[in-house]
């Protein structure tokens, strides 16, 4: 079956999203970003959503079960990348994303799940 | 009204409802649409489509390109024989879901759409229309 790719970069994850999703392979994604999760004691998840031209309630709604789940297993989730017109698209459809950091691109994506680790008292801040 | 293009696809399973989506991108781009609209509409039928596979057991979906004078639109109608709607003013309400969603795929896809229309029986099937101009 088709996967999204995980790949693990220091004590964070990084899943970069280049495809149009079906609904099963989103399902997919949570649960196999879960196991990893717990797997590569990772203490950050960066969600690239660049290549994406639309976020529905079903992605929208993922990426807040795994904010959500990932700040249960302690590590910290921060979505980058979303494109101005899926942003407008969202909020007037009802979604503001509650509980999901965001960041325009990777780079302040990772000083901003730093920030967030450290504020955390994660001693190992920054070594990624 | 008339209307210049017709086309009919099957939604029966989740891949349907990505094949909706660049279906429904690809005729907005030809349309002219600009970026923000073309994500609305393709937002609003994604929504759509996921619904008429879930809750009406699948379906159809036409999609229709417009002129009315000036003005050129993109019509979507959305078709399923499933159990239907019993109460259509609860159901559009935000937040109210059967199946265990976020419940804003029909609020939401109204309030991305210019038009809307839903026509539902119990034990008929449900019908839903959108169309977004341009």
């Amino acid at each position: 079956m088709e996967r999204i790719p995980i790949l693990k970069m220091g004590d964070y994850l990084l899943v970069s999203i280049q495809v149009d999703m079906h609904d099963r392979l989103a399902m997919a994604l949570q649960d196999d970003l879960t196991s990893r999760i717990v797997s590569a004691h990772a203490k950050g998840v960066l969600i690239d959503i660049s290549a994406l031209d639309m976020v529905d309630s079903f992605i929208g709604r993922m990426l807040g079960d795994i904010a959500a789940v990932s700040r249960v297993l302690d590590a910290e989730t921060v979505v980058v990348g979303m494109r101005p017109a899926v942003a407008i698209t969202l909020v007037e459809l009802g979604l503001s994303l509650p509980g999901v950091c965001t960041a325009l691109d990777i780079e302040r994506g990772i000083a901003l799940l730093r920030t967030r680790m450290y504020a955390r008292g994660h001693d190992d801040a920054g070594s990624a | 009204m008339p209307v210049l293009l017709s086309d009919q696809r099957q939604i029966q399973a989740s891949e349907d409802v990505v094949g909706v989506r660049q279906a429904v991108r690809r005729l907005a781009v030809e349309l002219g649409f600009n970026l923000v609209d073309q994500t609305k509409i393709v937002t609003a039928a994604s929504e759509l489509a996921r619904n008429t596979l879930q809750y009406g057991g699948g379906g159809t979906v036409r999609l229709e390109s417009l002129q009315e004078g000036a003005r050129r639109g993109l019509r979507l109608v959305f078709e399923d024989r499933g159990p239907g709607i019993p109460n259509i003013e609860v159901a559009m309400k935000d937040g109210y879901t059967t199946g265990g969603g976020l419940g804003l795929g029909l609020s939401g896809a109204k309030r991305l759409s210019n038009d809307f229309a839903i026509y539902s029986r119990p034990g008929e099937g449900t019908r839903v229309t959108i169309v977004r101009w341009r």
